[in-house]
C-alpha cells in the first residue's frame, strides 16, 4: 500500500502531461482520487491489524457508550439524555453537555446500513469512521487545494499528503473514536466551501458554508477555530484594500446562517453572543455592513465630500462600537476570555491557575522534533508553499497564509492544535512540491533555446525551483529544457516523496496505533505479547459488583469504567466539575481518616487505582499523583499542600525515604499494598520510578483489596462497611490482626471534613 | 449592524452637533452631502432595487424595534428574542446580497451570476435562515 501510494503521488505529474484528453484526466483523477482514499483507509488499519477492533483510550469510550444510547434510545431520549450513572452523585445532563455530531452521524450511517439489510455491529461503525472519514478529508483537501492554483497536480498531491501524514493519523486511526475524527474533515470542508464563496460571491456557497459550520460546530469545539479564521480572513482582506462585494455577500450569508446554526447546539447555546471568542466575527459582520455602505456612498458622491463623511462617520462609529463591546464586557453581558483561551496566550497561565487544563498531555506546549515527526518533509515544503501563495496574492491565497500563520502559532502552544495546522501545511507543501515537478517533468521543450545558460548553471533544487518559478511568473516560455537536471530534480523529489510515505507508514504503525486499553510488549523471542489488564479488571467489576457499585477512581479512568464495566463513577473525563475532581484527589491523598468519611458520603464501593510498578508501565496513578494533589490544592490549600508530598531535600520519592504524608496517603497505600510480599525479602522494587521499596507493606485498615489484575495494573479496593461494634477501623483491623492489648490509642474521631 | 442606512445617515448628523464647535461649515457640509447621496440614488436606481430597498428599511425598523423592546422590556425569552432578531438580520443581509448582486454595477464582480440565480439563492438562503429561525424560537 505505500508503495503504490507514493507511486500515486508522483503519476499526476507525469500522466496530466501525457493525458491530452479532458475526459482522460478526469478518469485518472477520480482513479488516483480513489487510490489515495484507498490509502488512507487502509493506513489507519494498522491498530486494527495488530491489536483487534476495539475503541482506543479514554475520550472514545464515551462516545461510544453515548452512540450505543443513541442507537438503541433514538434520538428524542438522546438529545434530553441525563446521566445519572457519572459524576455520582450530581449526574450530568449529557444531551445538553456533548457535541452530538460525531453520534448522530454513526447512528445515521447504522440505520442507513440496516435499512439497506447490511447487518452490521455499531462497534464497528465506530471504529471504522475515522478511516471512511480520513478519504473524505484528502477529497476534501484536494478541492481546498484546486481553488489555489491552476495545476491540477498540486490537489491531487495535497489529497496524497492529508491521507498519510502522521499529524492527521494520530486522532484517526481506526478505533479512534474521537470528535476530531469527523471535524477535521468538516474543517477542510468549510474552508473549501469559504473559499468558493469568496471567489464566486454567492448566497448559495456562503449558505453550504455555513450548514457544514454548523455540522463543526455539532462535532468539535475546535469550530473556534473556524470563528476566528474566517473572520481574521475577511479582516486582512479589508485591510488590504481588498474589499469586494463578493466578500460582503460570502461573509454576510456566512456568519448570518452560520452563527444560526451554531446556536442549534445545546451545548452551544447563547454562547456566540456572549462570549469573546465570538465577538471577532460578528465586529467583523458589522464592520462589513458599515464597507458597504461607504462603497455605496463613494459611488455617489465625490470624493472631497467622501473623505469629510468617511472621518465623521467612521470614526464616531468605529468608537462607539469599542466603546459598546468594554461596556458590555464590563457590564457581565459577554462573557471575558475563558481560561482555555488564556492558557493559548501564555503557555504558563494554566499551569498557576487551572492545574485541571495543565494536567492534560495534550495542552502542553509542542517539542520542536514533534513537528518533524509529524509532518515530516512537509515541513520544509510549507514554508515555500507559503511564499508561492504571496507570489500569485489573491483573496484565497490571503486565507492561505493567514492560516498559515494563525495554524503554526497555536500549533507550537499547544500539542492538539497540531491537527488543524496539518491541513494547511498538507496544501501548502502541495503547491510548493507540484510547482517543482510542473517545472521539471514539462515532457516537451519548446523550440526557443534563447535561456541555456540559465538552467546549465543551477545545481541545487530549491535555487532552480525559485528561478523557474520567478521565470515563469515573468515570461512563462522559459522553463528547464536539460534533460539531465530533470532526472536529477525529479529523482531527487520521488526520493523525498518515498521517504516522506516510509516515514509516514512507519510513524503510524509504531507511534499512532496503541488502543492504550490494550498493551502490547515483545517477549524475548521477539513475538508479540499482550498485555490485557484494563479490560480484564474492568471486566471483573462488570460481574462481579452490584448493577450500582460506585466506583472512585482518577478522572482519567472514569469514561472507561462507563463504557467497558458499566458501573457509575465520581468523575470521568468530562472535567465539568472542578471541586468533585477536587475532592477525589483530595480523598486519594489524604490520611486513610480523612479519606473514609469522604468516600462513605460519595457511597463510594469500590476504589480502582492503576499500577505500573510491577511492569514499568509509566502512565500510572502515582506519576500522576502531583496532579491530584495540586487540584486538591486549589480548593483546600490548608488540608492538603503539595509540598508535603516531598521529601526535605524536595525529591519525590517513594522508597524508604518518602515523606509521612506521602506514605500515609490512601493513594500511596493502596499502590503498594501488599506489594513486597511478592519479591524476596529485601527485593522490592517499583520498576518505573526504579525505587528499592520497603519490606514492610503499607497497612489499611478502612479497605481490603477486592482484585489485582495479572501485571497488577489496575488493582480494585473495596470500602468496608462501618464496623459492627462501632469501633473505627484501624482499632477493628488490629483486633483482627490479634493484637489483642487494648492499647492506649488516643481514638481519633473521624474529622470534620465539610461544614454543611 | 442593523440600522445601516437610517444610523448612518443620521450617525453623522449626530455627531457633528458635537463637533460643530469646530467649524459651522462642517454641518452644512454633511447636509450636502446626504442632499447628494439622496439625488443620487434618486437619479440611478431602478424601480424593482427600490421595491427590495423598502424591505431592506422595513426590516431595519422591524429589527429595530425588537432591540428596542429587548431593551427597555427585557429579554426574558431570550432564544425567542435571538431568533427573532437574526431573522431580521439574516434577511436584512440576504436581501442586500440579492441587492448588490442584481444590480448593473456590480456585473463586473458577478459574471456568473444572473438575476435569476441571484433570487434562487436568495430564496435558499432564505428558507435555510427560517428553519434555523423556527427550530431555535422555542
Amino acid at each position: 500500500m505505500a508503495v503504490d501510494q507514493g507511486a500515486g503521488s508522483k503519476l499526476p505529474g507525469l500522466l496530466v502531461s501525457l493525458g491530452k484528453n479532458e475526459s482522460t484526466k478526469t478518469l485518472l483523477k477520480v482513479i488516483i482520487l480513489a487510490i489515495i482514499a484507498a490509502a488512507a483507509v487502509a493506513s489507519r488499519l494498522f491498530s486494527v491489524i495488530r491489536f483487534e477492533s476495539i475503541i482506543h483510550e479514554f475520550d472514545p469510550w464515551f462516545n461510544f457508550r453515548a452512540t450505543k444510547y443513541l442507537v438503541a434510545n433514538g434520538f428524542y431520549q438522546f438529545w434530553d439524555w441525563f446521566d445519572d450513572r457519572t459524576w455520582h452523585p450530581l449526574g450530568r445532563v449529557t444531551g445538553g453537555t456533548l457535541y452530538p455530531g460525531l453520534m448522530v452521524t454513526s447512528g445515521v450511517i447504522y440505520h442507513l446500513l440496516r435499512f439497506l439489510t447490511v447487518p452490521v455491529d455499531i462497534r464497528n461503525i465506530c471504529v471504522l469512521l475515522a478511516p471512511a472519514f480520513s478519504g473524505l478529508t484528502a477529497y476534501a483537501a484536494y478541492l481546498l487545494t484546486n481553488e489555489m492554483t491552476t495545476s491540477s497536480s498540486a490537489g491531487l498531491l495535497a489529497a496524497a499528503f492529508m491521507g498519510i501524514t502522521p499529524g492527521y493519523i494520530s486522532r484517526s486511526v481506526a478505533g479512534s473514536y474521537d470528535n476530531e475524527a469527523i471535524a477535521i474533515f468538516l474543517l477542510v470542508f468549510t474552508f473549501y466551501l469559504w473559499i468558493k464563496a469568496l471567489k464566486l460571491g454567492s448566497m448559495l456557497w456562503g449558505a453550504l458554508c455555513a450548514l457544514f459550520y454548523g455540522y463543526m460546530v455539532a462535532s468539535w469545539g475546535g469550530y473556534a477555530f473556524i470563528t476566528c479564521l474566517v473572520p481574521l480572513h475577511a479582516f486582512v482582506l479589508i485591510c488590504m484594500g481588498r474589499f469586494s462585494m463578493r466578500l460582503y455577500v460570502a461573509y454576510t450569508t456566512w456568519y448570518a446562517l452560520g452563527t444560526l446554526a451554531s446556536m442549534q447546539i445545546p451545548f452551544v447555546g447563547f454562547l456566540p453572543v456572549r462570549t469573546s471568542e465570538h465577538m471577532p466575527a460578528l465586529g467583523i459582520f458589522g464592520f462589513l455592513q458599515l464597507v458597504a455602505f461607504l462603497e455605496y456612498v463613494r459611488s455617489a458622491v465625490p470624493s472631497r465630500q467622501f473623505q469629510t463623511f468617511l472621518y465623521v462617520g467612521l470614526g464616531g462609529i468605529f468608537g462607539v462600537g469599542l466603546l459598546g463591546l468594554v461596556g458590555l464586557t464590563a457590564g457581565g453581558y459577554i462573557a471575558p476570555w475563558s481560561g482555555r483561551f488564556y492558557s493559548l496566550w501564555d503557555t504558563g497561565y494554566a499551569k498557576i491557575h487551572i492545574p485541571i487544563i495543565a494536567s492534560v498531555s495534550e495542552h502542553q506546549p509542542t517539542a520542536w522534533p514533534a513537528f518533524f515527526f509529524d509532518l515530516n518533509l512537509l515541513i520544509w515544503l510549507f514554508p515555500a508553499g507559503v511564499y508561492m501563495c504571496f507570489q500569485r496574492l489573491e483573496d484565497e491565497h490571503v486565507f492561505i497564509i493567514v492560516y498559515a500563520l494563525f495554524g503554526s502559532y497555536f500549533a507550537g502552544v499547544m500539542v492538539r492544535l497540531m491537527l488543524t495546522l496539518t491541513p494547511v501545511v498538507c496544501v501548502a507543501a502541495a503547491i510548493a512540491a507540484s510547482q517543482l515537478l510542473d517545472t521539471y517533468l514539462q515532457y516537451k521543450s519548446p523550440e526557443v533555446v534563447e535561456s541555456k545558460e540559465e538552467e546549465s548553471t543551477d545545481g541545487t533544487a530549491k535555487k532552480a525551483s525559485k528561478q523557474g518559478s520567478l521565470r515563469s511568473a515573468s515570461q512563462p516560455v522559459v522553463g528547464i529544457y536539460n534533460v539531465l537536471s530533470k532526472a536529477f530534480i525529479a529523482g531527487a523529489m520521488t526520493l523525498f516523496l518515498l521517504i516522506f510515505v516510509q516515514h509516514c507508514t512507519w510513524v503510524t504503525s509504531n507511534a499512532y496505533s496503541s488502543p492504550s486499553v490494550v498493551l502490547a510488549s515483545r517477549m524475548p523471542d521477539g513475538s508479540q505479547h499482550i498485555i490485557d489488564d484494563y479490560r480484564e479488571a474492568y471486566q471483573w467489576l462488570r460481574q462481579n459488583t452490584k448493577e450500582d457499585a460506585k466506583i472512585m477512581s482518577w478522572w482519567d479512568y472514569g469514561y472507561q469504567i462507563g463504557g467497558m464495566a458499566d458501573r457509575p463513577t465520581l468523575v470521568d473525563n468530562n472535567t465539568w466539575n472542578n471541586t468533585h475532581i477536587a475532592t477525589v484527589g483530595k480523598a486519594m491523598s489524604s490520611r486513610e481518616e480523612v479519606a473514609y468519611p469522604i468516600m462513605r458520603q460519595h457511597e463510594v464501593d469500590y476504589v480502582l487505582v492503576v499500577f505500573g510498578g510491577l511492569l514499568g508501565y509509566s502512565g500510572d496513578d502515582i506519576n500522576k499523583f502531583l496532579w491530584m494533589v495540586r487540584i486538591a490544592e486549589g480548593i483546600w490549600p490548608d488540608e492538603v499542600k503539595e509540598r508535603d508530598f516531598f521529601t526535605p531535600r524536595g525529591e519525590y520519592k517513594v522508597d524508604a525515604d518518602a515523606s509521612e504524608t506521602m506514605k500515609n496517603s490512601l493513594m500511596y497505600k493502596m499502590s503498594y499494598h501488599n506489594y513486597a510480599t511478592l519479591f524476596p525479602p529485601g527485593q522490592a522494587q517499583d520498576r518505573v520510578r526504579g525505587a528499592r521499596l520497603p519490606d514492610q507493606s503499607p497497612v489499611l485498615n478502612s479497605l481490603e483489596e477486592a482484585y489485582t489484575s495479572e501485571n497488577w495494573i489496575i488493582r480494585i479496593y473495596k470500602v468496608k462497611d462501618l464496623d459492627n461494634v462501632g469501633r473505627d477501623h484501624a482499632a477493628a483491623a488490629s483486633f483482627e490482626r490479634g493484637h489483642k492489648k487494648k492499647k492506649a490509642i488516643k481514638k481519633r474521631g473521624p474529622r470534620v471534613l465539610r461544614a454543611e | 449592524m442593523a440600522p445601516k442606512k437610517p444610523a448612518t445617515a443620521t450617525g453623522p448628523a449626530a455627531t457633528s452637533a458635537s463637533t460643530s464647535t469646530t467649524t459651522s461649515s462642517s454641518s452644512s457640509q454633511i447636509d450636502k452631502i446626504a442632499g447628494n447621496i439622496f439625488q443620487h440614488y434618486q437619479k440611478t436606481t431602478p424601480q424593482r432595487t427600490k421595491l427590495i430597498d423598502a424591505f431592506m428599511a422595513f426590516l431595519v425598523i422591524v429589527g429595530g424595534l425588537q432591540f428596542a423592546y429587548c431593551i427597555l422590556a427585557g429579554n426574558y425569552p431570550f432564544n425567542a428574542f435571538l431568533s427573532g432578531f437574526s431573522a431580521t438580520v439574516g434577511q436584512f443581509v440576504l436581501t442586500a446580497s440579492l441587492r448588490i448582486q442584481t444590480t448593473e454595477a456590480n456585473k463586473s464582480e458577478f459574471p456568473l451570476v444572473s438575476p435569476e440565480r441571484a433570487f434562487a439563492d436568495y430564496v435558499v438562503g432564505s428558507l435555510i435562515l427560517h428553519f434555523f429561525c423556527i427550530n431555535f424560537i422555542n
